[in-house]
């Protein structure tokens, strides 16, 4: 019903302004189209500045309405550096954008034809097209000098002693991994995945360095504050995307090609929680490269607390390989169905 | 003395037959050679606008409907289960159908209406008549590009309407995920055909490219050199030049693809477990497929945009009645344009995994392609400064289009700067981003192209009321839609989000949402009423009467109202000047045809 009223009432309305539309039509002719083209090229040339000065209010409205919903602080060292390169990139545009737009505008409504103005014959000026050849030259070359310093901070060698997670990205979820106590990770081989008896990342259990490997999933990803982070990214099927919009860091997730980001979150979650006033504040992942139909919902979560709550919380975690391995144990000795069971709560 | 009065009213129109009779190349036309497989490059271009309005239409449809549910994610519209059935269960639009409709979206506002609809019909349109010549290089190709298009699309279209649905995994077409029918139903059947559908229009862009290029290198009539073309005609030319060595890169990619699906191959595939099933291929790179679309993705941006700078220029400086400002500047810069664009494709990567270094180097090409793009605005704004504006619907279009590519291009500066995108990469900043510059001011190019050269391709003119309405709603509109978004993206918003109520802290925009979905139907319906205009205008628009209605210096208007096949009548004429004497020596405008006067000063 209320579709049919809404087509109802476009169609209607397209009627009314057809026929207006050609009725003005045949008045243009019966007036002389000379005139009434001259009436309308003033009441356009108005309608243009009346744009500007609105759109330039309607710019600043927009923003108090709207500055408040995004970005917050960044709670990562290199979301500060992320930040005063936006920042810095926002005021220099934002002259730039302010001179050009109330120039075309204003020449608009100015130079509207008259029969009092003879058009100015201008075809050139080297002096002036050197201009501005070379002061938008210089101005990019001082944000890409900015730019390139910082992104090769943020994309530098991660500090020595930062911790290391795996973050794996899989149709629709994110599977993590830390390296446990010998801070190695075991190596992986993807024709060794295998589900059902626990192995959901493809360690091979012949490594050594894999017994001691934690593997977390469907929980929080725990980060310790002001302790560098390095991210070892990959993904078992389609491309997806560690997006963190607090800490202002991004990596793909490639399935064949691991990828790495590291940064110092600054904020333990709590704080955040302070910061912005909302008790139910987390920081997410979220996917950010199209994956499928379920890409909206691959979402994961991560807190971020203090070395001794990061302790505690590792201190109940059982490395796979012993989850495996015991479940294995009585499978072989007694019967083969109690596999199953194990495999279930590990798929969960 | 009353038998001549009663004759006077028709004298206008029995000139125009008087025209039409005298065709150079008279022979006699069917209805379907005339019509159908015309050869004439007018009619050719006609074909391919109706053929792009058709795309759009379905394109801007695909758009309200996926706005609908942006807007309103958990509201049931249960007519959209009548029309698209188990797509829209119980009234709402389902992930599957989110997908596919973004991903046709996407694909034929990019290659089929603003490619194919745009290009393809100004070049063919425009070139023969603006350097001077009867028909392309070969009208045989350029009839057989068309229809390599409309095959394209009948191909596209029918993938609409297959069980598993059309592709959907954007329109960037990313493996694995498009590789692999397990991992998406809209990488089933619905893929092959997208990627077939897409080598069809490859084929056609590349006959369509070397006819321009090779008809405005080899065709120009006497005394029009290469320096005193149109811009528009140099627009046309780059354009071509962009397409001709870059769409051969995503054809390539195309092809592969193809192989990955159906042959298993594994150029783009490596290391896969798709919902537990272990799949075989080793060695390939996801990433690989990624610098073969960029490397025509980025240029492609430009071959949208090009012809639409074209245009404007001109329409710009035969309104202003004044010359373009800087002609070899605003030459020099396409020039820069033209051979950047193939040097930044990698700006789209920042965040693959791609070498930082090699980052780095990309952010200096792309924030030096912001150099040319700045002196082209500065020169549009020139031509407007002391000039004498006529608003036709053409010039606001114009103007429009110079707004927007401001404030679009100003936002590539934040995206070109890996530290920045490194946050705004896939956010919503990005489609706010690419929608301005490109969808939203090439469309404003190209409906300023049409207003401006409808006289010349139907013998009538636009109704003016509807074209004014049709103006002002689309900007005002465009603006209430893009910008707002730009915030959307600065709080790290994912783009291809169907739902953010979940998210903590993406939730915070439901009345933007809201509102943009209404002003996107209020200006899809604008849009529905320009094509109405469109339409009735070609049958019923008021007429054209005098041969130059803008009074404007390039060769297309020394033609007569209905130019026949080989666009002149007897000799094709002779070009003395460049085309842009406007105001000059004290005459409001000198065409291209007119000899140089002794005491004529000089510029
Ligand atoms: C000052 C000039 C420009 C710069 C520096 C620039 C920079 C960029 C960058 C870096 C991106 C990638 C953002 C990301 O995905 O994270 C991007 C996206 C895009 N740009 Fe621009 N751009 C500029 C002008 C243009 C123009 C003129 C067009 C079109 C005519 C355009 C069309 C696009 C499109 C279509 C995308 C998004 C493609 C996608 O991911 O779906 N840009 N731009
Ligand atoms: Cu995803
Ligand atoms: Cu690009």
């Amino acid at each position: 019903m209320q579709t049919f009223f809404i087509v109802a009432i476009l169609v209607l309305g397209f009627l009314i302004t057809f026929q207006i539309a050609k009725a003005s039509e045949y008045v243009a002719v019966l007036r002389g189209e000379e005139r009434s083209r001259k009436q309308s090229n003033k009441i356009n040339a108005f309608m243009l500045l009346m744009f500007l000065i609105i759109g330039l209010i309607g710019v600043y409205y927009c923003n108090e309405k709207l500055k408040g919903k995004i970005l917050g602080a960044p709670a990562s060292d290199h979301g500060v550096l992320v930040d005063r390169m936006l920042y810095i990139t926002l005021a220099l545009t934002f002259v730039v954008f302010i001179i050009t737009q109330v120039a075309l505008f204003w020449f608009s409504f100015k130079y509207q034809e008259s029969d009092n103005r003879k058009a100015f014959y201008y075809p050139h000026n080297t002096k002036l097209e050197l201009i501005w050849t070379v002061i938008p030259a210089i101005t990019l070359t001082v944000l890409v000098g900015f730019g390139i310093f910082y992104w090769f901070k943020i994309t530098g060698k991660a500090p020595k002693g930062a911790m290391e997670v795996e973050v794996i990205g899989s149709q629709f979820k994110w599977e993590y991994r830390y390296p446990g106590k010998d801070g190695v990770f075991g190596k992986k081989y993807f024709k060794k995945t295998d589900e059902a008896k626990g192995n959901p990342l493809g360690q091979i259990w012949e490594d050594p360095a894999n017994h001691d490997d934690i593997y977390i999933a469907g929980e929080d990803l725990h980060l310790v504050v002001n302790k560098p982070v390095k991210l070892i990214i990959g993904a078992k099927d389609v491309i997806h995307d560690v997006g963190l919009a607090h800490f202002r860091m991004k990596m793909d997730a490639v399935p064949g090609i691991p990828t790495t980001m590291w940064f110092t979150p600054t904020k333990t979650t709590k704080q955040m929680k302070e910061e912005t006033g909302n008790d139910k504040f987390v920081y997410e992942i979220s996917c950010d490269q199209m994956c499928g139909k379920g890409h909206t919902g691959m979402r994961g979560t991560i807190v971020v607390e203090t070395q001794e709550e990061f302790d505690a919380w590792m201190a109940g975690k059982k490395p796979q390989y012993a989850t495996v391995m015991d479940a294995a144990k009585p499978a072989v000795a007694k019967d083969t169905t109690a596999v199953k069971p194990v495999a279930a709560v590990l798929n969960k | 003395m009353s038998a001549a009065m009663h004759v006077h009213p028709e004298v206008a129109t029995t000139h125009e037959v008087h025209h039409d009779e005298h065709h150079v190349h008279h022979h006699n036309e069917t209805f379907i050679s005339k019509y159908i497989f015309s050869m004439d490059h007018k009619t050719i271009g006609k074909q391919f606008l109706i053929t792009g309005i058709v795309w759009a239409i379905i394109g801007g449809l695909f758009s309200v409907l996926f706005r609908l549910q942006l807007g309103y994610p958990d509201q049931s519209f249960p007519i959209l289960e009548t029309f698209f059935g188990k797509w829209a269960k119980g009234g709402q639009i389902q992930p599957e159908f989110y997908y596919a409709l973004v991903t046709i979206h996407g694909t034929v506002l990019v290659f089929f209406v603003l490619t194919a609809g745009l290009s393809g019909t100004f070049a063919n349109l425009l070139i023969p008549l603006q350097i001077g010549a009867r028909d392309m290089a070969s009208p045989f190709l350029n009839m057989l590009s068309y229809w390599f298009f409309f095959l394209a699309s009948v191909i596209m279209f029918s993938s609409l309407f297959i069980t598993t649905g059309p592709a959907s995994g954007g329109w960037t077409v990313y493996p694995p995920l498009s590789a692999l029918g397990q991992a998406s139903d809209g990488s089933k059947l619905g893929m092959d055909l997208w990627l077939i559908s897409m080598a069809l229009f490859i084929v056609s862009s590349l006959l369509g490219g070397l006819n321009y290029i090779s008809t405005i290198l080899n065709m120009r009539t006497k005394g029009m050199s290469m320096t005193r073309m149109p811009l528009t005609m140099w627009a046309m030319f780059f354009t071509a030049v962009l397409g001709v060595l870059s769409f051969p890169v995503l054809l390539s990619g195309a092809i592969l693809l193809l192989f990955d699906r159906n042959l298993g191959t594994s150029f783009f595939l490596s290391d896969i477990v798709v919902n537990g099933e272990i799949l075989p291929n080793e060695g390939g790179s996801a990433i690989l497929f990624q610098h073969l679309f960029w490397f025509l993705g980025h240029p492609e941006v430009y071959i949208i945009l090009l012809p639409a700078m074209g245009m404007v220029s001109e329409i710009l400086s035969v309104n202003s009645r004044k010359p373009i400002f800087g002609y070899m500047a605003m030459l020099g810069s396409l020039f820069a344009i033209c051979i950047l664009a193939f040097l930044v494709w990698a700006h789209h990567m920042f965040v693959t995994g791609l070498n930082p270094f090699l980052g780095s180097i990309f952010v200096l090409l792309t924030l030096l392609i912001a150099v040319p793009s700045a002196i082209k605005v500065f020169n549009w704004l020139t031509t407007l400064w002391r000039g004498n504006i006529r608003f036709t619907v053409g010039t606001l279009f114009a103007i429009g289009f110079v707004s927007l590519f401001i404030s679009g291009g100003l936002t590539g500066i934040f995206l070109g700067n890996s530290t920045i995108d490194i946050h705004l990469h896939d956010t919503m900043f990005v489609v706010a981003h690419f929608h301005i510059v490109m969808g939203v001011a090439s469309m404003f190019g190209m409906f300023a192209g049409v207003y401006h050269w409808f006289p010349k391709m139907f013998g009538r003119y636009l109704n003016n009321t509807l074209g004014y309405i049709h103006f002002w709603v689309t900007l005002i509109g465009a603006y209430l839609i893009f910008w707002p978004m730009h915030y959307q993206g600065l709080a790290g918003m994912p783009r291809r989000y169907l739902d953010k109520s979940s998210w903590v802290s993406f939730s915070q925009f439901g009345d933007l949402d809201k509102m943009i979905t209404v002003v996107s139907i209020i200006v899809f319906a604008v849009q529905l009423m320009f094509v109405f205009n469109f339409f009735y205008s070609i049958f019923k628009g008021r007429k054209v009467t005098t041969q130059n209605p803008w009074g404007a210096n390039t060769l297309e208007w020394t033609t007569p109202i209905r130019p026949g096949h080989g666009n002149w009548d007897g000799e094709i004429p002779e070009v003395h000047r460049w085309p842009y004497d406007y105001a000059k020596d004290g005459r409001d405008f000198i065409p291209q045809t007119e000899p140089v006067g002794e005491h004529e000063s000089k510029h």
